[in-house]
This record gives structure tokens, sequence and C-alpha cells, in this order.
């Protein structure tokens, strides 16, 4: 089992003719993910390898049954091609594309409003189910198929990191994804979470966030309430100073709010086990979901 | 992208906000030609910098007479300012902003931002005006007024209403306000702001509002729409290794500590600050190379790193995953040859190709430490600047 994407995923995706679009399909490909088809306006009819292209995605959809998306439109773009997969009737929209006006974002978002699918991201490295299907960028060997850990997170390279120590410590994943650095994205923590607690093949749950805004403190509110599983959590930033945009649009810390050391407490609180040193996360997750 | 209050309202006239008669000058002899313009008393001399907390800096005063304005204008021109923004080292003001004084009945607050967790725009009001809001936020939040706009649906009257009655102001004044929030909401749309705040805005006598004070921050994300903006960018107010980086598509932050660290993604070199200083250690600054980091931009982010003077040694931290870590170690091998290295390098690598990786900087006969995880490559560094 896993949350979200499993070896049924049909994936489509969207500007897979682009640079980036291109390598990762490949990468995606390689990993056994099922990519059905592409999507570039006006290099419909041609094929990127064995995948066919289409115009729109809505034709795509029809010939293809196509059921998730994965976006590398550049950003001017990016909002036309998540709303584009929207109305196509696509459940599940991956944005990996960096850099999406905030704005654009918040119209997107409420657009979605109460129709049937879910956004990750935007500016996330995706969702991998290993041994199974990866919409992503993310390395594959580094993962370790069989569960029983659920890994979500707001950043890319650190979940890596986060994921290469589990996989060191013989720990294997149920799922992994990166719900993105942004300030306005569509999945969040909660989301996540829920899922987890939901999935029988998720044991426990890794959580890793960063400074800015308040989604971990409001994922701590729900586990409080909500998730039985242990939880293992990373905060990246405590030595970040105030007001600076940490690469990440949604890593600023204003005033008292939004500070690593502020998340930090709220999700001991919670019953979180929160990790203070990156060095050692491997082997705390190995204590608190080994017994 | 910041920009400064005299450019602020700018913006704010050609989208119909009522702001003080006024302009910039970078000379006291400006200041004065301004002034006379204006032709009556007072007149304010405003310090324009990117920080808040001018005014109890000494960077805002009021002038009775055009001697006052000489005065003024040769203090503040030329100072270095330090507010609670600025840090200590303060910030050298360049130009004032020369404006009408009003005779003001009541101060306000008024800002628009994005509220990330409802995904509307909100405009946050308040009748306790000219005072740090966040501390009006902690200590009294019901005097905080908070109206929440649906992106799709835009500003409506209402909205503005709700804010106006809010804020309890005499009916004369309702039109104008709900005239000016409008207008303002549809300047933040339009040029991607990522915050419009007015702090104070003003009541005056006869019962119309103007904007006193005037920040707006945009989005950078959505500069590339904006080109028009550009010319209000000023590179006196931003570190100069910062814009030398902004060159290379990196994302470099200058900090007060002594080692010089370069990563891969955000999260994970917020994540390398942090074990540095847990090992005993300060951080130099932040450093994202991105995911897709070539050779050339390792180059110049070992230069930049390198620019600092308060740099002893550098810790190189990248998860490899599609950047395979042979590329890369090639990319630090070459960097280091081209640059000269002059501190040491501690190195930790890891994902795809690492063996090889390590392989290659094991034969460069440079003076590089390689670490075998994160807790080894903080430890060796921070015992190399201690």
């Amino acid at each position: 089992m896993s949350i979200f994407v499993d070896k049924n995923t049909r994936v489509l995706v969207q500007g897979i003719t682009g640079r980036e679009g291109m390598f990762h399909t490949r990468q995606c490909i390689e990993y056994g993910t099922k990519v059905v088809a592409g999507v570039t306006p006006g290099k419909g009819g041609q094929k990127m390898d064995d995948v066919p292209v289409f115009n729109t995605v809505k034709n795509a959809v029809a010939e293809t049954g196509a059921n998730c998306g994965m976006i590398f439109v550049p950003p001017p773009f990016a909002a036309d091609a998540i709303m584009e997969a929207v109305d196509a009737g696509l459940r599940l929209i991956v944005a990996i594309t960096e850099g999406i006006p905030v704005l654009d974002m918040l119209r997107v978002k409420n657009y979605m409003q109460g129709k049937p699918v879910r956004l990750i991201g935007p500016n996330c490295p995706g969702i991998i189910t290993p041994g199974e299907c990866k919409v992503g960028i993310m390395p594959g060997p580094t993962h370790m198929p069989g569960g029983p850990i659920g890994v979500v997170s707001r950043s890319g390279t650190l979940t890596y990191e986060v994921v290469h120590q589990l996989t060191r410590e013989g720990i294997g994943q149920t799922t992994c994804l990166g719900i993105g650095g942004d300030p306005v994205n569509g999945t969040n923590f909660i989301d996540c979470l829920e899922a987890f607690e939901k999935d029988p093949a998720t044991a426990g749950i890794v959580m890793v966030g960063e400074i800015g805004g308040s989604a971990e403190e409001d994922a701590a509110a729900f586990i409080t309430g909500h998730v039985t599983k242990p939880v293992v959590g990373f905060i990246a930033g405590l030595t970040a100073p105030p007001g600076r945009r940490m690469g990440h649009a949604g890593a600023i810390i204003s005033g008292k709010s939004g500070t690593a050391q502020s998340k930090i407490d709220v999700m001991k609180a919670s019953g979180i086990h929160v990790c203070e040193d990156l060095g050692t996360f491997g082997k705390l997750c190995a204590e608190v979901f080994g017994g | 992208m910041k920009i400064h209050e005299y450019q602020a309202k700018e913006l704010f006239k050609k989208f119909g906000v009522p702001v003080p008669e006024g302009g910039v000058a970078f000379s006291t002899s400006e200041a004065k030609g301004l002034a006379e313009k204006l032709g009556s008393f007072p007149v304010v001399v405003k310090a324009q910098i990117h920080a808040g907390g001018r005014g109890k800096g000494g960077g805002v005063k009021l002038a009775k007479s055009m001697e006052d304005v000489g005065v003024f204008a040769d203090q503040i021109i030329g100072m270095t300012l330090v507010t609670h923004q600025t840090g200590p080292e303060g910030r050298l003001v360049k130009k004032v902003l020369v404006e009408q004084g009003l005779n003001i009945a009541k101060e306000l607050y008024l800002s628009i931002i994005p509220d990330r967790s409802t995904a509307q725009i909100v405009v946050m009001a308040s009748e306790a005006g000219g005072m740090d809001i966040e501390e009006v936020a902690e200590k009294t939040p019901e005097k905080i007024i908070k109206v929440y706009i649906n992106p799709l649906q835009g500003i409506q009257a209402y909205h503005c209403r709700e804010a106006a009655f809010g804020l309890n102001l005499p009916a004369a004044a309702l039109k104008p306000f709900n005239a000016m929030l409008n207008s303002l909401y549809r300047l933040f749309v339009a040029y991607d702001c990522s915050l419009l705040e007015i702090n104070p805005l003003v009541l005056t006598a006869d019962d119309t509002v103007m904007a006193l004070d005037a920040k707006v921050n945009f989005d950078d994300n959505a500069l590339f729409r904006h080109k028009d903006l550009l010319e209000y960018r000023d590179l006196d107010e931003e570190d100069p290794l910062e814009i030398e980086a902004s060159k290379f598509n990196l994302n470099y932050i200058n900090l007060d500590g002594n080692v010089g660290n370069m990563v891969n993604g955000a999260g994970l070199a917020m994540a390398t600050m942090d074990i540095i200083k847990l090992a005993g250690a300060e951080p130099a600054n932040f450093l994202d190379v991105g995911g897709g980091a070539s050779a050339e931009m390792v180059e110049n982010g070992f230069r930049i790193i390198l620019s600092d003077k308060n740099v002893k040694g550098i810790l190189i931290n990248i998860f490899g995953g599609i950047l395979r870590c042979d590329v890369l170690a090639q990319g630090v091998v070459e960097a280091a040859k081209k640059t000269g290295i002059s501190v040491p390098v501690v190195v930790r690598m890891e994902g795809t190709n690492v063996e090889e990786g390590r392989r290659i900087l094991a034969e460069s006969g440079l003076n590089l430490t390689t670490a075998v995880d994160l807790k080894d490559a903080a430890r060796k560094v921070a015992g190399i600047v201690k």
C-alpha cells in the first residue's frame, strides 16, 4: 500500500519536450513509472521516445486514460497548465515548476476549490512510491521499497538526505513526497498525515519542515487529535536570519512567528519526536520506529 | 524586491491614491528647492532607506522653516541610520523625501498581503496607526480588522465598507477611503505585490484620507512581467556579494560567521547552516547552487564565498540526485584549480555515483578533506576554523 500514487498510476507529462521535462520523463520511465502521454502545444502527433505527445491535456486524457499529471512548464505559463489539467479531469497533479508568482497560485488554488483533484507542489520534487511509481525528480535508488515509513517534506534535497539516512538504517518507505517550498501550495502536511494515518502499510511518519508560515504548527495540532502513528520531525532554518528569503519563497521568518524554535517547541508539545541534529536523523528514526 | 517610500508614492499617485505633495532630494540644495516649491511650512524631511523605524533612529524631521530644511537635510543625507531593521551597522542615507506637512486628525494603519493559509488576499486595518503593527497584533489583536478577498472575485464595494466602518471613519471620509482602498487593491494585483503597507494612513482635519507613509514589496517570481519596476531597484541597498551572486542565478545570503558553505537545495542549505552551528561554528553564508548546478555555477559560488574575508573554512554539502556526484566533483576540482582556494575545504557528497566522485576528489591532489557523512563534515569544518 501507499498514498496517492502506485503501480497503476498513469502519468501524463506537461512540458514533455522541454529539456527538464524530457530528462526527468526518461528517469521516471526507467524507474518503472507508467508514463502514457505528453503534452506540448503545437507538437501534437509527435513522440518523445515511445510516449505520444498531444496538443491539449483533454485530448491526451481521452486517448490514453491518464489520471495523473506532472508539470514541467516554465513559471509564466504554469498556472495555465495546472488549470488545464484540472479541467481535463486529472485526479492528481504534480507541479515541479519553481518560481510561479504567488498571485497566480492564489487564483489556481481558489479555482480548484471543491473540484475532485489533488495538487502536489508547486516547487517540489514530486512523489514516489518506492519500487512502484516515481512522479518527480528525486533520485530513485536512494529510496527503499516495502515500507513501513511515510515521508512528507517541504524541501527537495533535504528530503533525499532524510530518505538516504532511513535507507541506510534499513528502514524502507511506503511513499515519500515533497509538498513544495512555496507559500501557497496544493497539498499540505495535514492532507499527507491524514492519508498516511489511513494507509495500513504505513507504520510511522517522517515530517520535514522549515522556517516560515505556520504549516508545521497546524500539522502538530492535527497530529495531537488525529494521528496515532509515531512521527519523527525535523525543522530546517534554526540559524536563518529574520526577514530574509532563504531560497524558498516560503522560507521567510517575520516577527516571532514562523521561527524554527517556535515550530520545534509546538511539535514537541504535540508528541512529535523532533530531531535537532540532522546528522543523527536516521538513528533517531531507528530508535522511534524500531521498537 | 523592495523599493523606497518615494518610489512607492509615485506608484500610489499613478493609481490615484492620495499622497502628500513632495519629491526626492539627493542634496541639501535640492531639498531646499523642493521646500520652496511646496510653498508653506511645516515640511517633513525623511531619510530614504529600505528599512523601517526611521523616525526613531533620527531619520525623520519636521522642518518649520527653510533654515530647518537646510539643517535637517544636511544632518540626514550622509548619516548612517541605525534602526531595528538595519542591524547595528546601520545604513548610509543618500537621499531624502521632502514633503508637505499635514493637519492630522487621526493616524490609522492599512495593509494588503496574500494570506497563505486561506489563499485569499487580506486587507488589514487598524485604528492603532503609527505604531508597530506586530505589537498591536500581539497585545490588542481585537484592534485589527481583517477583510478577506477572494482573488477570483476581486475587491467589491462591500469589502471597502467593511474596512471603513471597522475603522470608525467619519461619514465624510467614507467615500474617499473606499476609493483609495479600491485603488490600492488594483495596484497590489497589477504589480504582483507581496506586501503593501501604509503606516500611518492619516485622516486629515478636513475628513479626507492620505498615505503619509508607503511601503511596497514585490514578488520576485513575478518580476518577469513587470520590467518597468526594474528601474526602481536600488543596488545601494543590497549586499554587493548578493548582487554578484544574483548575476549567476545563485541564491546567496551573506551572514556573520566564518564557515563558508555551498549546498544544492534551499532546505538542505538551511539544515547545513544549522549543523555547522551545532558543531560549534558559525555559518558565513547561505548558498544554494540549485538542483541543476553546473561546474560554472560551482566555480562562481567558490569565488563569492572567498570574497568574504571572514571565511576561514568551507563546507561543501551536495546530495547528488539527478546531478551526479562525479560531475560535481569534476566541477569542484576545476573551480579549485581556477580560483586557487586559499582556505581548507571539507567536501561531503552523497547520492548517485558517489564512489566515482570521491575518487576524483582524492586523486585531484587538492587540499580537500572528505567527510563520510553530514555529522562528520560539520565536525571537521568546525575543527578547522577553531
